[in-house]
Order: structure tokens, then C-alpha cells, then sequence
């Protein structure tokens, strides 16, 4: 395997009331698009700052194509960021703001607009050079600040949340554009973000992060169906929370009772034993609703419930069910087919889940 | 009452009533000025003897001294516009360092140092002017008494006006460069930093650069505030004196309409600044410069 | 290192320029001359100041007429800034805005030199009285205590409307909308609602014009000549003509003590900080 073209070794960063980053050691593959994914205050944009330079370390070392990172400059880093609101300079025209750093390399001018015009054509801004940036939409200033930082050629690609001061349309769009920007160029994109949807659809790796260490690595994949803590299994899709204690454990299941009684089987992750404080996750397209209880597949525990109310979102329509002796609030998702789709609230269902796809865990770590 | 709410006839007869009274209490004296810088009269009063360049072409042998024949008149316009100038300069640079010293450092007794940075603004001209005054020519004295040196420059004269005025036009452009210092969105020094820069092309090509407009709107506004001074120079003026203080002295004898020419001459050059740095930012500059004329 | 280099020129200028001298300044007021370069530490200064009933008499002269004329620019200040700030709009608003700057562009002593040639006996304005037949002979207008007033008020127009304007722009009509709809009547809007919002604008202006015409000495002397009796024409006077500067600089300091009693006056009445207050004027 390749040098990692970041890696990061025992980071540490903390500040007078709090620990930003805790000894945190990672490495990215060279080319991936990789992501950081965590609430506000999890500590990734100071992560983010000190792997551009802009925050120091207390300890450890980041490491950027094989080269310690210590004693390097911001200004010198082979490495280039796109802020969280762009930062375009607003006195200079599109052309200008690509050719920024050229210019700071000595490129000379002709050279400069040659390239900035040649990068601005890759992003789909041909002839945009001599626009001022007010007047281009958001998702134009986007794609200036990323040509802006690629004309570079660096080995590394920060981005900060570039998407949260778009509309949702265009977020949805430019997750698409970001994902396809990075297959062309084959820059290595680290991407920090507390929206899991952009981090799942964009990124071969994520990193969940939370109180300065990361939770889990892994693809999307092994993130939605593999959480590896109760954090990512709370943070990571909609999650079904039930927390409780754990009443018996029998081998890979446990049984959960909830403070008002309600009782739960669900296969455990790491180990639990009898009388932990637990939670068991799942998720609403895990569990089925059917108006009678037979209907119901056999493997599935069965709880009878009423419809408290429908939330329609088309592909991600889901029914809020309360359990009948406890009231605890389920949430279940809508068969696509649309069946079940004119229930009423206060309607009589059942519901259920396979015991094999609910996830325990011990509460200790449980934080969402 | 506001335009949204209905406004009964009679109010709206009261404020037109009212606009246009204001607007004649605002123009009247201006006008007057003006109009009788080309009375063929010697002296700005009615009635109308008809209309003459005398007061701006007119030369001595004819027994009128227009103002490009008065001698005295240039060479005042003249020491206005050095004085100006050199406020200008120092103002601008020393506001633009403490505008930096109070957006940019972090020290102790900098809230203290705020609050001294406005004290210049609350001190009227006048006391401003003896007390710059009386100051250096104790320190001419001493200068004197312990080593013999003769500190001319110490004594009332331009320097020590350029002193009186810069005082408290530092703190005009402080004001003025500090507000738009701290508009401005530090990322942008981050992101070019990222892109390679080193410190010194940042500030050149990011910071000064945003700072523009408030470097000319306060430079114009220190020129300005500098060459109408009058409290402040009367009490440090030495030989030379600047525009406003000749003006007075001559005012005083019995106004000559020379002095409307002169006047007609500052009005030109005033809108010519207000309309050049309106241009340059719209609003936003029209309101600083109302501020610091009103900060003044 | 960069902390230093941008302290210099400012710790240079506030102690050379302003600490100092007015130390200076202090000290001279506190002294008496009793024998040719022979100064004893003294009180006789201000002891002076006050057995003489001219010098405290032009004193509160100064302090009532300064009074007056920031009320009577206030009256004249509000309409105007309200017209600019709520009824016209767009251009018609910057464009009254812009008109209302416009002659503070220009010198005072211009100013001044415009009111001489309407109000003086053989000016514009008793010329205009004869024609139309008001008055048998041309009046002097100038040199009263009213012409003082008008040219202070006059000079310090543009101190009270630009921050009645910012801050009866900040006001959001749709508050005076809902006080209309709730049946309020013009000046009970005005009393309870525009006032309160506006009093630190209000404030602010007052203070600044106060402070301003307290420490004016062309004006008053221009347009009130030897009756004007303005305060800065005795520190002048000491100064200048005499050449008795302890008496000059007592006078200094006693002028500096009301205006910045008033500013602080000004300040605790309306609950406001100096800083905010010179930031927003």
C-alpha cells in the first residue's frame, strides 16, 4: 500500500474549558473521499484547522504525503481548504480569485489566466474569468472556490461544510457535482460535514466523530448497517432509541425491559450482561406495521399499538405508532407499495422487528 | 405619520409647509454667499448693482483686488492645503494602526485605551489648542533652559496647528478605518493564506485592499475637517495664517466680496469631495462621512 | 513585536497630544505669578474666576444659551430626521438626506459670512423688511442673543439629524402600524412608542451639540459681536491678548468641567456608555 496521503498521528488539541481533539490518530488513502462526520462542537473543524495550519497542536503530528507537517507554515502546505462560506474574495473577478495562489508562486500573468481559464472550464464555468463573484449564483461560487484551491494541484483537498449555506435543492445537487469533481481530478478530499446524508452519499470512508475521537471508521455501508457504538447508531440514519435494562442475555440476544415495562429482544454488540443500563436501535424500515397481528412475518416479536400520526415525506413516509401498555413512541416505516398509506391516527395496528436487526448496547457511552 | 398610514391633508400641508422652510433656512445663507461674490459693489450687500468678475479677476491698479490678484488670500489657501495635507498623511497612518492595535491585539488596559481614543472628540477645539499650546512651549522652555537649544518649532506657528488638528482628527479616521476593519471576515486572510500567500502579500492583496474605501473616505474626511478647522488653529497660529483664519480676521474688519469668491471657491471644492466620495461608496459613504463630520 | 510597533503611535499621540498637555495645562491653573518667573502653587486662579461676577456671569451665559440652542436643534432636527427616516422614500429620502449634509461641508466661517450679509443693518434680510413695508428703516438684526441662537443652531443641524435619522430608521414601522391599529392616536404613537425607541439617537445628538456649541467661539462672535460674551472668547482673550495663561488655563479647565459634567449628565439620565455613544454619533 501507498503512503497515505494524510496521516495522523496521536493528535491532541485542548482548550482552557475543553478537549477538542483527544490523541486522535487516522489515515487517509490517497484519491478516497473521505469525510468527518459528527455533531456541532464534536471537535472536527479543529481538526480541520490544524491539518490546513491554522490551529497548532499541543501534541502529535500530521503527516501530508509521507512529510511531517510540524514546522510547516499554512502558507506552505501542500494543502488547500474551501471555507465554510467560500471565502471568495470580493475584490477581485472569478479569474483573479483562481489565480490567486498562482500569482503567489510567481506564475506570471499570461500563464495565470491561461490556467485559471483551463480550471475554470473543468468545473463548468467556461469564460466566467471576468466575472465578479456577487454575480454568480451559489453553486457557481462553489465550484470557484474548489477551482481555486485544485489549480493548486494539492495533495490534499479540505473542505468545511462547503454545502450548509445552500438551499436544499442545490445541496442535493452539488452532493452529486462534489462526488464526480473528485472521480475527475483524483484529489484526495477530506470532507467535514454534521450532515450524515452528505457524508453517506459522498464518501468511500467516513468518521464519525464525537468529543474529539472518532467513533467509528468505515464505509457508509458498515456505518448504517454496522454501528459500531451507540453514538453512531443514534447519529448515523433514523434510529428507533429504547433505552432500558437489560433483563436477561442469552447468548447473542438480549432482553431489554424500558423503565415503564415494555419488553424488547435485540442482538447485542460488544458485550452486555444481566442488569446493565442498555439501548437497543432500530431502525423504522427494520420493523413492519400490519393491521392484524398474524400478518405479521413469524421471526418478528409482536406489540399492539395505535397510529398517532402519519408522516408522509413520499420514499421516507413513516407511521408514529404508541405502544399499547407503555406508550413508548415507535417510529415504523410506510411499505413502499403505499399500502397502509390512508391509516388514521388513533387506529388499532401491530407492529413488530426481527430481534437479529435490533442492536443493544451498553448504556455507558449511550450520548445522542 | 409614516407613508403606510393615511396622512390627513392638513398634515401633509404642514410638512410640505415645514420641508420647504427648512430647506430655505438651510440654503438661504449659502445662496447669499454666492450671489454676492459677483456684485458689482464693494461691498456683499443689497442692492444689486449689477453683475461683475471683479471680486475674482479683479487687479490692484483698478482699485479691486480680485481673489486670483490677492496675494495674501492664495498664499492662505496654500498653508491650508499643507496643513491639510500633513493631517491627512498622519491621521490616516495612525489610524490605521490603532485600527489594527484595537481589532487586531489582544493587551492589558486596552478597554482603557479605547475609552482615551474618544476622549479627543469630547474636549472642545479651544481647550484642545492652549493646552497643545502651553505644553510645548514648556517643552521649548526646557528645551532652552537645560541644553541651550532654541526649538523654534514649538513656538505658535504651523506645526503646532498640524499638532492642534491632527489631535482629534486621529480619532476621526481611527473611527472610520476600525468600523470597516471589523466588517471584515477574517477567513479571507485564512483562505489566502491557504492558497500560498505569505503575511505581507495578504495585507497587500486582501486586507488593504477591502480597507480601501475607508482609507480615502477618512483621508477625505481628515482634509476636510483639517482645512475648516477654526477653534483649534486660532489658539496655534503663528504667521501664517490658514484660510479660516484669515477669513475671520478680514470678516472682522468688514467683509469684502472677495471673501464670497473665496467662499463660492470652498463650496465648489466641498460638493466636488462629498460628490466624488459619494460616488465611490453610495450610502455607505455618505453616512461615514456624515458620521465623522457629526463625530467631529 | 507587531503589538509594540502599533502601540507606538498611539500611545505617542494620546500622551503627547492630549495627557500631557492638558497636565500641563492643570498645572499652569493651578499657579500664581508673585515676582517675575516666580510661580507659587494657587487656588487664585479659580478664586478669581468666581469673585467676579462678569467672568461666572458669561460662564452660565454661556451654559443656558448653549442649552437653549441644543433644544431649539432638537425641535428643528426631529420633524426633518422623521420625514427622512419614515415618510419619503427611496431617492426622495437619500436625496433630502444628502441636502440636509451638504452646507456642513462647508467652512462655519462661510456659514457665518452667509448670515452677516442677511441680518447685518444694511443686509438681504432689513432691506427685505423696508421693501414690503414692515418696517420704516433697515434693523439690525445681528448682534442679539436670538441671532447667536440661530446661527448656533444653524451650525449644528447635521450633529442632531443624522443620528435622529439612524435611529428612527431602526424603528420598524410595522410597531407604529400595530400602535395605529390598536387605535393610538398621532402623539400618543409619538410619546410612547418613537421616543422611547429613539432616545439614545436623541441623546446622543443633544450631547454632541451641547459639548459643540459650548466650546464654538466663531459663531457667537461673528453674529453676536461685543455682546456675544461667550465663554471660549474669555480663555481666548487670557490667552491671546493678555498673555495670562494661568488665568487662561483656569478658564480652560472650568469650560472642560461643565461640558464633560454635562456629557456625563447626558449619559447617566439616559443610561447609556460614553463608548456607544461616541460609536454611534
Amino acid at each position: 500500500m501507498s503512503t497515505p496521503d494524510l496521516s495522523v498521528e496521536q493528535l491532541d488539541k485542548r482548550f482552557a474549558d475543553h478537549v477538542a481533539v483527544d490523541r486522535l490518530s487516522f489515515a487517509v488513502e490517497r484519491g478516497s473521499f473521505f469525510s468527518i462526520l459528527g455533531p456541532s462542537g464534536c471537535g472536527k473543524t479543529t481538526l480541520l484547522r490544524m491539518i490546513a495550519g491554522f490551529t497548532l497542536p499541543d501534541s502529535g503530528d500530521i503527516r501530508i504525503g509521507g512529510r511531517s507537517m510540524r514546522e510547516v507554515a499554512p502558507n506552505r502546505r501542500p494543502v488547500n481548504m474551501v471555507f465554510q462560506h467560500l471565502a471568495l474574495f470580493p475584490m477581485m473577478s472569478v479569474g483573479e480569485n483562481v489565480g490567486f495562489g498562482l500569482a503567489r508562486r510567481g506564475v506570471n500573468k499570461a500563464e495565470r489566466a491561461r490556467r485559471a481559464a483551463a480550471m475554470l472550464e473543468r468545473v463548468g464555468l467556461a469564460g466566467a474569468a471576468s466575472k465578479r463573484v456577487e454575480e454568480l449564483s451559489g453553486g457557481q461560487r462553489q465550484r470557484v472556490a474548489i477551482a481555486r484551491s485544485l489549480v493548486l494541484e494539492p495533495t490534499l483537498l479540505l473542505l468545511d461544510e462547503p454545502l450548509g449555506a445552500l438551499d436544499l435543492k442545490l445541496r442535493e445537487h452539488m452532493k452529486i457535482e462534489l462526488k464526480q469533481l473528485q472521480a475527475a481530478f483524483g484529489t484526495t478530499f477530506v470532507y467535514i460535514t454534521h450532515d450524515q446524508s452528505e457524508a453517506l452519499v459522498l464518501s468511500d470512508h467516513v468518521a464519525v466523530m464525537n468529543r474529539g475521537h472518532f467513533e467509528q471508521v468505515g464505509t457508509p455501508q458498515q456505518l448504517y448497517y454496522e454501528p459500531a457504538t451507540a453514538f453512531v447508531a443514534g447519529f448515523v440514519g433514523a434510529n428507533n432509541r429504547i433505552p432500558g435494562r437489560a433483563e436477561r442475555v442469552d447468548g447473542e440476544l438480549v432482553e431489554l425491559h424500558t423503565a415503564q415495562g415494555w419488553s424488547v429482544r435485540a442482538r447485542r454488540s460488544g458485550s452486555v450482561s444481566a442488569g446493565d443500563p442498555v439501548a437497543a436501535f432500530v431502525r423504522p424500515e427494520v420493523a413492519s406495521i400490519e393491521l392484524e397481528a398474524a400478518q405479521l412475518p413469524p421471526q418478528m416479536a409482536r406489540y399492539a399499538g395505535e397510529v398517532q400520526s402519519l408522516l408522509f415525506d413520499g420514499a421516507n413516509s413513516a407511521v408514529l405508532i404508541v405502544e399499547q401498555q407503555t406508550r413508548f413512541e415507535f417510529r415504523v416505516a410506510l411499505p413502499q407499495t403505499g399500502r397502509l398509506a390512508d391509516l388514521k391516527p388513533g387506529a388499532q395496528v401491530f407492529f413488530g422487528f426481527d430481534p437479529q436487526r435490533a442492536i443493544c448496547f451498553t448504556a455507558g457511552s449511550v450520548h445522542v | 405619520m409614516i407613508a403606510s398610514l393615511p396622512r390627513p391633508a392638513w398634515l401633509r400641508a404642514a410638512t410640505a409647509l415645514y420641508l420647504g422652510a427648512f430647506l430655505l433656512f438651510l440654503f438661504v445663507p449659502l445662496t447669499v454667499v454666492a450671489v454676492f461674490a459677483f456684485n458689482n459693489a464693494p461691498y456683499p450687500a443689497p442692492p444689486w448693482h449689477g453683475f461683475t468678475l471683479d471680486w475674482f479677476l479683479g487687479n490692484p491698479a483698478a482699485g479691486r483686488v480680485g481673489l486670483f490678484r490677492d496675494a495674501e488670500l492664495l498664499g492662505s489657501i496654500w498653508t491650508s492645503v499643507v496643513v491639510a495635507s500633513w493631517v491627512t498623511a498622519l491621521s490616516v497612518l495612525v489610524g490605521t494602526a490603532n485600527a489594527f492595535l484595537m481589532e487586531r491585539c489582544r493587551f492589558p488596559g486596552k478597554q482603557l485605551l479605547s475609552v482615551l481614543m474618544l476622549v479627543p472628540l469630547v474636549i472642545p477645539g479651544v481647550i484642545l489648542g492652549i493646552s497643545i499650546l502651553a505644553f510645548c512651549s514648556r517643552l521649548a522652555e526646557l528645551a532652552d533652559s537645560l541644553w541651550g537649544l532654541d526649538l523654534d518649532f514649538l513656538r505658535p506657528g504651523l506645526v503646532l496647528v498640524v499638532l492642534g488638528q491632527f489631535s482629534f482628527v486621529a480619532t476621526i479616521a481611527t473611527l472610520m478605518i476600525s468600523a470597516r476593519l471589523k466588517r471584515f471576515d477574517r477567513t479571507l486572510e485564512e483562505a489566502a493564506l491557504n492558497l500560498g500567500a505569505s503575511q505581507a502579500a495578504v495585507l497587500r492583496t486582501i486586507t488593504f485592499p477591502y480597507l480601501r474605501p475607508a482609507l480615502i473616505g477618512s483621508a477625505a474626511i481628515s482634509f476636510l475637517m483639517s482645512f475648516e478647522n477654526f477653534n483649534t488653529t486660532l489658539m496655534l497660529v503663528g504667521e501664517d495664517a490658514p484660510l479660516t483664519v484669515l477669513m475671520y480676521g478680514r470678516m472682522r474688519e468688514g467683509a469684502s466680496p472677495v471673501l464670497n469668491a473665496v467662499s463660492l471657491f470652498l463650496m465648489l471644492a466641498s460638493a466636488l469631495l462629498a460628490l466624488a466620495l459619494m460616488r465611490t461608496g453610495r450610502r455607505g459613504a455618505e453616512r461615514t462621512a456624515a458620521t465623522a463630520a457629526d463625530a467631529a | 513585536m507587531m503589538l509594540a510597533v502599533l502601540l507606538t503611535p498611539a500611545l505617542l499621540w494620546l500622551f503627547a497630544l492630549i495627557i500631557l498637555p492638558h497636565v500641563q495645562l492643570a498645572l499652569l491653573s493651578f499657579r500664581e505669578r508673585i515676582a517675575p518667573h516666580t510661580y507659587a502653587a494657587s487656588l487664585m486662579q479659580y478664586r478669581t474666576f468666581f469673585s467676579e461676577p462678569l467672568y461666572w456671569g458669561v460662564f452660565v451665559r454661556t451654559a443656558i444659551m448653549s442649552a437653549l440652542a441644543t433644544a431649539l436643534t432638537l425641535l428643528v432636527a426631529f420633524p426633518v430626521a422623521w420625514i427622512i427616516a419614515k415618510v419619503a422614500r427611496g431617492r426622495a429620502s437619500s436625496l433630502l438626506f444628502v441636502l440636509c449634509l451638504i452646507p456642513f461641508w462647508v467652512s462655519e466661517t462661510v456659514r457665518a459670512l452667509g448670515w452677516l450679509i442677511l441680518l447685518r443693518e444694511s443686509g438681504v434680510l432689513p432691506t427685505l423688511l423696508v421693501r414690503l413695508g414692515i418696517t420704516a428703516v433697515p434693523v439690525e438684526l445681528l448682534y442679539h442673543n436670538a441671532t447667536i441662537l440661530v446661527g448656533l443652531v444653524y451650525t449644528s443641524l447635521l450633529f442632531m439629524v443624522v443620528p435622529l435619522v439612524s435611529s428612527l430608521e431602526s424603528l420598524d414601522n410595522s410597531l407604529i402600524e400595530a400602535a395605529y391599529n390598536l387605535g393610538a392616536k398621532g402623539p400618543a404613537i409619538l410619546r410612547q412608542i418613537v421616543i422611547p425607541h429613539a432616545a439614545p439617537g436623541i441623546t446622543s445628538g443633544c450631547i454632541v451639540v451641547f459639548m459643540l456649541t459650548l466650546g464654538n467661539y466663531l459663531t457667537p462672535n461673528l453674529l453676536g459681536g461685543k455682546n456675544s460674551q461667550w465663554f471660549t472668547e474669555l480663555i481666548y482673550t487670557q490667552f491671546i491678548v493678555r498673555f495670562n495663561w494661568e488665568q487662561g488655563a483656569a478658564f480652560g479647565f472650568l469650560l472642560l468641567a461643565l461640558s464633560t459634567g454635562m456629557v456625563a449628565l447626558g449619559l447617566r439620565v439616559s443610561g447609556q456608555r460614553f463608548v456607544d455613544v461616541m460609536r454611534r454619533a
